[in-house]
This record gives structure tokens, C-alpha cells and sequence, in this order.
């Protein structure tokens, strides 16, 4: 009994003991603003930047719309999550504030509710 | 032994007291305040940066702080963006308002009291403290009385406990716990649910079948946890008390105070006490135990979000006295002896806990936890002639890893635990007498892979390894799959093994309350002779939403069937003994339930549920359908609002109906002829209804009825004329005992 108690002390002073230093390339943030609107833009964004390699973790905001990102970026880069999102039919905003358009045909694969582009639905959210 | 787990302590408190700016709040609901329900899922950011952080499932955030920082900005689906200005590290509490124009059309929907994830894996649903609220609910086993998922029922004519069933099986067959550490298990199985009042109570988590594995092997039909209120989101005053006609009165009150920015600690009291003897059945014992109860915690709670650091640190008592017997019974003076019936159980625990959790700051995804937990159950009691005390002490310790693979998409928890339990107990009837000490100890591994492709398919498989000095090393697989197949519904399947030593005595302790004889076949094994019980559950589940004239409902089909591998067999079909014995053929556990929910009006819900039970065992003398278990239920419950006034004032109604359907009943056929009980009971309903009036966000009012229709077992005892004789036996209780109840009971909070 004794023993097993000392040996699982030793797992957590292992445990305490680990480092967490982290490679900077390995988990680094980055944010770029995406364009959509609604609950399902999100999830569809989110999706879309997840299934991209090198992606960790996504989160975009409906109002700010600002997508915030984890990525190992030794397996990717930030052009190469945004081709995938313009491909599920979203706009961008690349490097030096540039837009960049997704696709007519990618565009027309989203939601009819979720037409960023028409102002008349982007009034209606 | 005590010196390394204070060792253990000592290396975590280094950690506890680095500290740095963080800044941290609550994100409510404008809308929905008074339950105090936090927005989940919110993001707020400071302005002009990626600062960021999202609120928890209770709706606080804490997000790492900068002098340069001052504007705050907090958005949420559907409501409006705030921008708060903040000068100080004073936690907030912010109100989202929802969004409209000036023509606004307000969708009106409420959280519900009880939540069904439409997202969770498994099949669980969250019960809040306001789904608490609505029964007399005086402690956590009572509180269950609204929730068709679980059945509450009556132990026996003595104690009036109350015992919980889920899938047709009873609380040793659950993994029930406290903020994620076991706790009602071993000695406390019994009572261990009375032990904990419902004020503490902040939400329940009910998982259905097999369970996750980062909690154990043993939970075979079912999880339940209960969430326990917190210092830093408790009311920093609150006082409930509450009589009943049938003489019990409760009193409840919680003091949270802060201490610093980063610790809040409270103090939480419970006494119960009931002093006067009823005998309304005139069988000359008492309907309702003579009770008092005195439980203390204290809790604290260190929050530091900059560094991602959250630790609790417990600490409670508990002592509680039950006499009851016959009305003229006088401990001091008939204990021990044959003249008056008497019993008195009495039971004092000591348990202490601490909890740390961590969370990677840069790294959101990933987390890391650990618990231990001390305990120390000790209960002496006697019924009549016959003896029974336990003493268990047990240690618990966890340590559980949480991130990802490759992205959010896959995340696994992994991580270690650790048990040990001492077991003192002795058992004496008339042709029974023994000790038996046992120690249990047991190390194990896990490692859970949960996978989420986004839309409409979701998963979860665990297993784990244990190594454990009586039952051996034995593998737990876990599996819960989620699928939509279409809009609006959810498919859902599980299994998983769960295995577990069956604690004879203290999961039976009725039974000294009956002068049968106890037979125990020892078989060579571990445990009392016996062999651990093992058995897998399988179960599917499919939930359908619908808008039926444009009101919301749900409608869900649940299957599960538990299947023993081997099972201690308690065996009451022959009156003058109980059997404990080795399953020798089969023994299942069908459950099928279906369960409609839906808005019939604006505030106005109905939930509805029907269960079949089909539970088999193979006894020695048969295969038999389980004694006392109703083979159908019906359960309804309608529950009402009035729409808060601008003094928020505002009422709520509450109305449940059971059906308790046919129930077999033990063998008493070699009984004497005026000591037979039929073969079968035939069904009866039981209504329970409470009013509340809210009169302010500080104080309400509440008053009930229990057991309206005054539904009572005539002969609850039988040979009460003749408690020292034969035949005496308070164990077939299948209805209730006391009749028609009046309570009323009023909460004051301060924020």
C-alpha cells in the first residue's frame, strides 16, 4: 500500500516537474478577419479552417468577424487556411488588409440565408 | 501514509500562490437574470487586440489583463455587442440584452430546467438548481422526484430513506458523485444521497448507461454528478428553511465570503430534525423516524484566469441520528433487550477534498486536473436485537489530461487514478455473527478518444486498465456514439462493462430490520466469499425535436439493456432468509422509456414519460421477475409561470403524477396464513404539487403537498404485533408509508 502510495508521488512530482515550454511555431495565434454573418457562417468557417491541415483550434466571432486561430506553422500557412475557407464560399481579408473573394460557384454554395454579399440579408441579421 | 498525501498537498500550494493580473466576470442573460444563469459560449475580447476568451459553460471568462487594456468587448449570437469600459480588476457581471430594432419581434424561448444536450455524445441530460426547486427536495435523493429518468422509491417501513433506480437498477449499480470524486458508495450507500442537502446543490449531470471511463469502472447503469454550489457564484447569503406536517423541519444557510482577488471561500450549514412520532397506520410503530442532522462544509475556491489556475479545497462533517420502532421504545432504557422494538442508527463521515485545475493559457484546448479526496463513514447501529456497524475509510486521487490531436476536431483526456478503501464492519443476528475487515486498493489508467466531425457525427471510446488487489487487472471499454441523421434529431448508442464488489451488508442493510436468517454461499471468492460483479450495458436512444401549433417539443425513444456477467444474487423469496449467492444463469435488465416534453402555452411545459421495465434474475428457485419493482411507470409533470412583474415578483406552479404500475412481491408463502402477502400488488398513482411565490430577487415562498391522492401501504410491517418473533419483517415496503403531506418552507437570498 505504502509503496503505491510513494510511487504515485512520484508520477506527480514527474508530473509537476515537466516542462511546458512550447515551440512558438508549433501553437501560434493568428487572426484574420473573415466575412459571413450568422450562426451557420460560423460553424461553416470553423469547420472549414479545422478540416485544413495544421489547424488546432478555430473560433470566429459573428460581430467582429474575426477568425482566431491556432496552427502548427511548420505544416501550414495562413494562405493556405484561407484557401479553404474561400473554397466553403467565404471572403477574406489577407495580408496587408487585401480582400480576397471566394469564387462565384463557392459562393453560391452557401446557405441562401448566409449571403454575406446581399445586403438585404445582411440587414435582415 | 497521511504524511505523503499531506506531501502531495504541499507540492500543489507553491503553485497556488504565484499570481498575476487576470481579469474576470460573468456574462448573463438581461432577459433571463433571476436564474442566475450565465451565458456559455460567449466571446469577449479587448478592443484593438486578440486577447480573447469564450465563458464557460456557467458564463464566466477570465481573460489575461493589461494596464493598457480598458475596453471590453463582449459579444454573443443573437445579442447585442457591448463594449464595457473597465477600470479595475473587480470582477464583472455584465447583462447581454438581446438584439432587435425598433419594430422588434421578441422570440421569446427559456432555458429549460432541465437541459437535454442535443450536443453531448453521450446521452445525458443537465438538471439546474431551479428544476430543484420544484419538489420539496430536501436532499439530493428527493431531488429527483420531477426527472422521469430517474425512479425514487422507499427503502423500508424503518428508515424512510429514499432510494433512486435508473434503467430498473439500484444505486450500487451507479457511479454517483460529487463534483467528479465518487462519493456515494461503500458504507454510504444506503443513505449517503440523504446526505447531501438540496441547497448545495447547484446542477446534476445524468449520463445514462455505461459512462465515461475517467471516473471509474464501477458505474454500470448510469452517472450521476451533482455540482455543488460555489463561493465565488453563490449568493453571498442565502437561508432556506422548511417544515413539514409530518414534523420534519430543515434549516439551510450559506455564507460565501471573498477573501482576496483570487480566493472566496463559504461556509455551509444543514440541520434537519424531526421530534415527533406519528403512527397514523395504528400498527404501533412509528411511520417516520426520529431524525437529526447537523452537516458542515466549508469550501474554497482560488480562481487565477490569467494563469489559468481554478483549485478547490473541501472540507465537510456530517453526523446524523435515526431512532425509530415502536412508539413506546426507549433507547436508554430497551436497547438491547426484547421488550419494545427499537432501532437507532447513527452515522458520523469526515470527508475532505481538493481539486486544481489548470489551463494552458495559450493553448485553449488543452488542461490538465487533479483531485484527491479523503473520507472517514463510520455508522453504528442496531435493529431490535440484531447489530450492524461499518467503519469505511477511503482514498480517492485522479489526475486527468485533457487536449487535442491534430485539431479540436479529435481531443483525448488521459490520466491516472488512484483507490483505496478499508472496510471494518460486523454483522450480528440471531444465528449470525461476524467481522469482516477488507482492504481494496486499486491503481489505474485511462484514455479516452473523442472525435467530433463538426456536423453530424460525433464519438467517444474509452478504456481503461485497472489493477486492483481483489478484483485482479481488468480492462473497462466505454463506447458512446451520437449521429443526426436528419434536422432536428439525434441517434444515439452506447456500451461499456462496469465491474464492481458488491458490499452485502451496506447495500442491504434492511435487512437486520427482519428476523431472516442470513445465508451467505461462499464460493471462495474475494468478497465476502463472493465473486465481483460484472456486466456490460448496451442501450440506443433517438430524440426527435417537432413544432406541433407552433410550439416546441420533443419526443424520445431510450432502450438499455444490462446484462450480468455475475451478480450477487440477494435473494428474498423465502421469508425466513435472506440469500447472497454467485449468479448461476442469467440475469438482464431491459428498460425502454418514452418520453414526450412539450410547450403546451407560453410558460406553461409539459413533460411526460412512459417506462417498461422487463428485470430478470435467474434465483435459486427460478428465473423471477425483481420483487418490489412496478413493471410500467407513468410520470407527467406540468409546470407554470406567471411572466415576472417589474418587481419581479411572479409565481410558479407544479404539478407531478406517477403511475406506479403492477409490482411483484417476495415469496411469503411459508409464512403463517395472517402473515401472507399477495403475489402481486396492483398499480396505484401518487400527485405532488407546490406553489412558489417569488416575491423579490431576495425572497420566496414556497408551499406543497406530497402524496395528494393519500395513498398509504395498509400493513407496511408485518408481525408487528410480534417484532421479537418469526416473522417479523419491515423490508416489503412498495407504497408509501405516511399519507397525505402539507410543507412549506421559504428561501432569502443575498447577492
Amino acid at each position: 500500500m505504502k509503496k503505491v502510495i510513494i510511487i504515485f508521488s512520484m508520477i506527480m512530482i514527474g508530473f509537476s516537474l515537466q516542462s511546458q515550454e512550447t515551440k512558438e511555431d508549433k501553437n501560434t495565434k493568428v487572426t484574420f478577419e473573415v466575412d459571413g454573418i450568422c450562426g451557420m457562417c460560423k460553424k461553416r468557417i470553423e469547420t472549414a479552417a479545422l478540416k485544413s491541415k495544421g489547424v488546432k483550434f478555430a473560433l470566429w466571432d459573428v460581430k467582429s468577424h474575426q477568425l482566431n486561430l491556432i496552427i502548427d506553422s511548420r505544416k501550414t500557412t495562413v494562405a493556405m487556411i484561407q484557401s479553404s475557407i474561400l473554397k466553403v464560399g467565404h471572403d477574406v481579408v489577407g495580408l496587408e488588409d487585401k480582400k480576397i473573394v471566394a469564387t462565384t460557384e463557392a459562393y453560391k454554395t452557401v446557405h441562401p440565408c448566409c449571403r454575406y454579399r446581399d445586403e438585404v440579408i445582411v440587414l435582415d441579421h | 501514509m497521511k504524511k505523503i498525501i499531506a506531501i502531495n498537498f504541499l507540492l500543489f500550494i507553491p503553485i497556488l500562490l504565484f499570481s498575476q493580473t487576470t481579469f474576470k466576470g460573468m456574462i448573463m442573460d438581461k432577459n433571463n437574470p433571476k436564474d442566475n444563469l450565465g451565458v456559455a459560449g460567449a466571446s469577449v475580447h479587448w478592443l484593438n487586440t486578440n486577447v480573447s476568451a469564450v465563458t464557460n459553460s456557467k458564463g464566466w471568462f477570465s481573460v489575461p489583463y493589461k494596464k493598457k487594456y480598458s475596453k471590453l468587448v463582449v459579444s454573443y449570437l443573437g445579442y447585442k455587442t457591448d463594449t464595457i469600459t473597465i477600470k479595475n480588476l473587480k470582477p464583472i457581471h455584465h447583462l447581454l440584452t438581446e438584439e432587435g430594432d425598433l419594430n422588434e419581434v421578441i422570440l421569446k424561448i427559456k432555458k429549460k430546467a432541465t437541459y437535454k444536450s442535443f450536443l453531448s455524445t453521450a446521452n445525458m441530460f443537465t438538471v439546474n438548481a431551479e428544476e430543484l426547486l420544484k419538489a420539496a427536495c430536501c436532499n439530493l435523493a428527493e431531488s429527483f422526484e420531477t426527472n422521469p429518468s430517474i425512479d425514487v422509491s422507499f427503502s423500508d417501513a424503518l428508515t424512510g430513506t429514499k432510494q433512486i433506480q435508473m434503467l430498473g437498477l439500484t444505486s450500487p449499480y451507479l457511479l454517483i458523485s460529487q463534483e467528479n470524486i465518487p462519493s456515494v458508495r461503500g458504507a454510504s450507500q444506503v443513505f449517503g444521497l440523504t446526505f447531501t442537502p438540496g441547497t448545495w446543490v447547484e446542477s446534476i449531470q445524468i449520463t445514462k448507461g455505461a459512462g465515461s471511463v475517467v471516473n471509474g469502472y464501477e458505474s454500470i447503469s448510469g452517472q450521476i454528478n451533482a455540482e455543488l454550489v460555489k463561493p465565488f457564484s453563490d449568493n453571498k447569503f442565502f437561508l432556506n428553511t422548511y417544515s413539514s406536517f409530518n414534523g420534519r423541519l430543515e434549516l439551510n444557510t450559506h455564507f460565501n465570503q471573498r477573501i482576496s482577488d483570487k480566493w472566496q471561500s463559504g461556509l455551509y450549514v444543514h440541520g434537519n430534525y424531526r421530534g415527533e412520532k406519528f403512527d397514523n397506520n395504528k400498527d404501533n410503530f412509528l411511520d417516520n423516524p426520529l431524525a437529526k442532522q447537523v452537516n458542515v462544509m466549508n469550501r474554497w475556491q482560488y480562481t487565477d484566469a490569467e494563469k489559468g489556475w481554478v483549485s478547490f479545497i473541501n472540507v465537510r462533517f456530517l453526523n446524523d441520528e435515526k431512532q425509530t420502532g415502536e412508539l413506546n421504545f426507549n433507547p436508554e432504557t430497551d436497547k438491547g433487550k426484547n421488550v419494545f422494538w427499537g432501532s437507532e442508527i447513527d452515522t458520523r463521515r469526515f470527508e475532505t477534498s481538493a481539486k486544481l485545475g489548470h489551463v494552458f493559457p495559450e493553448k485553449p484546448f488543452q488542461s490538465t486536473g487533479f483531485q484527491v479526496a479523503y473520507s472517514h463513514h463510520q455508522q453504528d447501529s442496531y435493529f431490535g436485537l440484531n447489530v450492524y456497524d461499518i467503519v469505511h475509510e477511503s482514498i480517492y486521487s485522479n489526475l486527468l489530461f485533457n487536449s487535442i490531436i491534430g485539431n479540436t476536431r479529435n481531443k483525448f483526456k488521459t490520466g491516472v487514478s488512484f483507490t483505496y478503501d478499508k472496510y471494518n464492519e460486523s454483522a450480528k443476528t440471531n444465528n449470525f455473527d461476524e467481522n469482516f475487515d477488507r482492504k481494496e486498493n486499486s491503481l489505474g489508467a485511462f484514455f479516452e478518444y473523442e472525435f467530433d466531425n463538426l456536423d453530424n457525427l460525433s464519438f467517444t471510446a474509452g478504456l481503461r486498465i485497472d489493477t486492483h488487489n481483489l478484483l485482479g487487472t481488468f480492462l473497462t471499454p466505454r463506447l458512446h456514439l451520437r449521429y443526426v441523421p436528419w434536422q432536428n434529431s439525434v441517434f444515439r448508442a452506447s456500451l461499456g462493462r462496469g465491474k464492481r464488489s458488491a458490499n452485502v451488508f451496506a447495500e442491504n442493510q434492511q435487512l437486520f430490520a427482519s428476523s431472516r436468517q442470513i445465508n451467505i454461499d461462499d464460493v471462495g471468492g474475494n468478497i465476502y466469499g463472493l465473486n465481483p460483479e460484472i456486466a456490460w450495458n448496451y442501450g440506443v436512444s433517438y430524440m426527435q425535436k417537432f413544432n406541433f401549433f407552433e410550439r416546441k417539443g420533443a419526443i424520445t425513444l431510450d432502450f438499455y439493456q444490462t446484462d450480468f456477467q455475475n451478480k450477487v444474487v440477494v435473494d428474498w423469496e423465502n421469508s425466513q432468509e435472506i440469500s447472497f449467492y454467485d449468479l448461476d444463469g442469467k440475469s438482464i435488465a431491459n428498460s425502454f422509456q418514452l418520453e414526450v416534453d412539450y410547450n403546451l402555452a407560453a410558460n406553461f411545459n409539459l413533460r411526460t414519460a412512459y417506462k417498461y421495465f422487463d428485470i430478470s434474475t435467474d434465483y435459486k428457485s427460478g428465473n423471477l421477475q425483481k420483487s418490489i419493482q412496478p413493471q410500467t411507470r407513468f410520470f407527467a409533470n406540468f409546470s407554470y409561470e406567471t411572466t415576472a412583474e417589474e418587481t419581479t415578483a411572479y409565481w410558479k406552479f407544479d404539478i407531478t403524477f406517477n403511475s406506479i404500475g403492477k409490482q411483484r412481491l417476495p415469496n411469503t408463502a411459508n409464512n403463517p396464513v395472517q402473515y401472507q402477502l399477495p403475489e402481486y400488488v396492483k398499480a396505484y398513482q401518487l400527485l405532488n404539487s407546490q406553489i412558489t411565490k417569488v416575491f423579490s430577487k431576495k425572497f420566496e415562498m414556497y408551499f406543497g403537498v406530497e402524496n395528494s391522492t393519500n395513498v398509504k401501504q395498509k400493513n407496511p410491517i408485518l408481525a408487528s404485533d410480534d417484532p421479537f418473533g418469526t416473522n417479523f419483517e419491515s423490508t416489503i415496503v412498495y407504497a408509501p408509508i405516511f399519507g397525505r403531506t402539507f410543507y412549506m418552507g421559504l428561501r432569502f437570498k443575498i447577492k
